[in-house]
């Protein structure tokens, strides 16, 4: 067949209703103040892992929400909780408290990571 | 041979409660490691043993500690338990000097008065009733004071009584009736006799006015012997087991026997010697603060003496350790509570009767699988030669002022140094380990250690009492940690560093890490009696509050931590002070959040007061030379 360059690509948007927002779920039952981040990222920017990886707190909180879980898992693991994010957060995000939480939830339900 | 049916509910108890007490001892010594057994041997039969008879004397019976913080509740703890032992300690002798027999049976001197119903009526024995009903006075003065406490907190100086369980209320109800009991029974045997001395004489008389005094007195004696009875019954599955515990806990804290950081014997003897007398909870300003009333330390004790999953509760403490300061039994309460977060969340079980009489070894399963090493992508660096180094931390990159002012002190003194973390470091580990992470902790530290190994440093000073902590407990390193406050004492006694006096008043606040934490009290006050006027405040050295920002606490929100702030900001400010110092970046940044006065670390303060000839001149030398020749040839 004649090849002109053209091709139909596969459909690219995101289906959100069949991601799982358990572990969200789990987090903001725990820890309500999860809810009020408007994803600034302050906490990035300020981040201790942030200044040696391209570790963001911020891109966690929105992957949670979506419930794009695989890849907040592979990375959460690197914060060093060290705070500094809760100190800047302009919306008093308890963030170490989120991050331990969802650590918990990875632990807890590892079907739901996916 | 004297003897009553009555007496038998008193004698079963009190043999049960005797037996039990030794085969517990000897299970926990069972339990103890081999080290720790070893201590405690040598603490027995060596010189540590006078000195826990003394305590024993001094704390439990006359409960100095709790006199000395709040006399009324000390009053009431008093009169209960050395009144108890005084009563039993002359009931013996009088029954020993008086009775048929030398060498009784103890019931013999409990029930003294049942089976000798005429003595006391004058002379030398009168005397001695005369003694008996004053210790009896003594103790129902302090059990009214406990009977007003249970119904109305308020009386006895503590806000909040620790509340109770069902079998703890019928201990208690058991232990409330024990002496008025006696009371009545010796009363109406007196009347009956027209023996007795100014009490149950009185007393007596006066019933035996109007009632059947020889009839009503044996109902009494029963009353007396069962309350006995059922109380030493119950009382291992109450809190009254402190009362035991704590004797072996004295002996073998004063064998040398700690907390360390795994659970074993010494952790469960400490949970079991805690009396809920609530002066933790006093003490803690999340309660007095922020209103959070069901964390406080007699309640982490209480869930695992239950068996709960208390983890909720340990990780809702700002661990700064104004309980542990406090608990006048001197519980290790930090450490216990560490150990309950390094477990993180414990599966809960119901225990049987007979599991509370006998409570295996306290398993914490904890619920963490192993996961894969989460710092592997850190690198490993070559840092600059140096002979110290100045690690800011975290939270002094976020407060650059301490940063500079640090900075310009290091060039003003002229000392050979690198700044380890200038353009942001790896964290010290702390704030995992308060998160219960202990081996993710273990990863940085490791990290860092070998970062401060490479650069040949002998001193390593920080401007973080977290990290201070940390260096100093946890990194094994053959370097002195300092904390810039310890540093600049140095500078200033080797004459390094010359000050200006600024004429400024100054309050200074004691950061948890760096005071109770570690033992730094006198040196940042020292530094700031140099450059300004120090004020005196109402929460100096072991009794400073935390500022609320702490990194300890996971649990409470932001607005929770500003109630605490602005409590301990009003309090420090009530001098009028030209400056609040204090010696932590954390502390600064927490509390200049709630307070108009200017808040300051010391570092700033002296960093102001440095004669600025000095600067220049230093300036002007080589100083930094060295750093610099050895980046080139990196
Ligand atoms: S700083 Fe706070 S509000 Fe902003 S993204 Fe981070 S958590 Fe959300
Ligand atoms: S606590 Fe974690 S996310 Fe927050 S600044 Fe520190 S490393 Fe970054
Ligand atoms: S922990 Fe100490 S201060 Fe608190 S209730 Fe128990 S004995 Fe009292
Ligand atoms: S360590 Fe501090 S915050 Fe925690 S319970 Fe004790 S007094 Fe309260
Ligand atoms: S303890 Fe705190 S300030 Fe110190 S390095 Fe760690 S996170 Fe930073």
């Amino acid at each position: 067949m004649e090849r002109f360059g053209f091709a139909i690509s596969k459909g690219r948007q995101i289906d959100y209703d069949a991601n799982s927002r358990h572990i969200a779920g789990y987090i903001s039952e725990r820890e309500p103040s999860f809810r009020v981040c408007i994803e600034c990222g302050c906490c990035a920017a300020t981040c201790t892992t942030g200044n040696f990886t391209s570790f963001s707190l911020r891109e966690l909180h929105i992957l949670l929400k979506r419930g794009e879980n695989e890849s907040v898992r592979e990375n959460i693991k690197k914060c060093m909780l060290c705070g500094k994010c809760t100190l800047v957060c302009p919306r008093g995000v308890n963030t170490r408290n989120v991050v331990t939480l969802a650590r918990q939830a990875f632990q807890k339900f590892p079907a739901d990571a996916v | 041979m004297q003897f009553d049916p009555f007496i038998i509910p008193f004698n079963i108890g009190l043999y049960f409660i005797v037996i039990y007490a030794v085969v517990r001892s000897v299970s926990w010594f069972g339990d103890l490691s081999r080290p720790d057994k070893l201590r405690l041997q040598r603490g027995f039969f060596g010189k540590a043993f006078g000195q826990s008879i003394k305590e024993i004397f001094l704390e439990s019976l006359i409960h100095r500690k709790i006199l000395k913080s709040n006399p009324r509740l000390g009053y009431m703890h008093m009169s209960l338990a050395f009144g108890w032992f005084l009563l039993i300690l002359f009931g013996t002798i009088e029954a020993d000097v008086f009775g048929a027999h030398h060498l009784n049976a103890p019931y013999k001197a409990i029930f003294f008065k049942f089976f000798n119903p005429e003595h006391g009526r004058m002379g030398f024995e009168a005397a001695f009733s005369f003694l008996m009903d004053l210790i009896l006075a003594f103790i129902l003065s302090g059990l009214v004071l406990a009977i007003i406490k249970r119904f109305s907190s308020r009386v006895v100086g503590i806000k909040k009584t620790t509340k109770l369980r069902v079998l703890d209320k019928i201990a208690l109800t058991s232990l409330w009736l024990i002496f008025p009991s006696r009371l009545l029974a010796e009363s109406f045997t007196s009347g009956a006799y027209g023996t007795g001395s100014f009490l149950t004489g009185s007393l007596g008389s006066i019933l035996a006015s109007f009632l059947p005094a020889q009839e009503m007195a044996y109902p009494f004696w029963w009353l007396y012997s069962l309350s006995l009875g059922t109380f030493f019954i119950l009382l291992p599955l109450t809190r009254y087991m402190h009362i035991p515990t704590e004797l072996f806990l004295i002996f073998a804290r004063n064998s040398g026997i700690k907390t360390g950081d795994q659970p074993g014997a010494f952790r469960e003897i400490q949970i079991y010697s805690c009396s809920s007398c609530g002066i933790c909870i006093d003490a803690c300003q999340l309660n007095f603060s922020a209103g959070i009333t069901n964390i406080q330390s007699a309640y982490l004790m209480k869930g695992i003496r239950n068996n709960e999953n208390v983890s909720d509760i340990a990780f809702n403490c700002l661990m700064c350790g104004r309980c542990d300061q406090k608990c006048p039994v001197g519980i290790e309460l930090t450490p216990l509570r560490m150990l309950s977060r390094r477990a993180g969340e414990t599966v809960e079980n119901e225990q049987s009767i007979w599991q509370k009489y006998f409570p295996g070894r306290q398993v914490m399963l904890p619920v963490k699988p192993v996961s894969d090493p989460s710092y592997s992508w850190l690198k490993q660096e070559e840092p600059a030669k140096t002979d110290v180094i100045y690690f800011a931390g975290c939270m002094t990159h976020l407060t650059p002022a301490i940063k500079n002012s640090m900075i310009t002190i290091l060039e003003a003194s002229g000392v050979r140094y690198n700044f380890l973390d200038e353009k942001g470091g790896v964290c010290c580990g702390r704030p995992l380990m308060l998160a219960g992470q202990d081996r993710e902790a273990r990863e940085l530290i490791n990290h860092n250690s070998q970062l401060i190994w490479k650069s040949g440093a002998h001193t390593i000073v920080t401007s973080c009492p977290i990290c201070y902590k940390v260096f100093k407990e946890s990194y094994y390193l053959d370097v002195e940690v300092l904390h810039h406050s310890q540093f600049i004492k140095n500078l200033i006694e080797e004459g390094s560093l010359k000050l200006n006096f600024l004429h400024r008043k100054v309050t200074y606040h004691t950061p948890c890490d760096l005071g109770r934490g570690s033992g730094v009290y006198n040196e940042p006050k020292d530094v700031l009696r140099h450059v300004a006027r120090l004020l005196k405040s109402d929460f100096e050295d072991e009794n400073s509050l935390c500022c609320g920002g702490s990194l300890g606490n996971m649990k409470i929100s932001s607005r929770q931590k500003s109630m605490i702030a602005h409590d301990v900001a009003t309090e420090l400010t009530k001098g009028n002070p030209d400056i609040l110092a204090t010696s932590c970046p954390l502390c600064k940044k927490t509390l200049s959040a709630a307070t108009t006065t200017r808040v300051a670390d010391i570092s700033e303060i002296v960093a102001d007061a440095i004669v600025r000839t000095a600067i220049k001149k230093k300036l002007n030398e080589p100083v930094r030379k060295v750093k610099v020749a050895v980046d080139f040839h990196n």
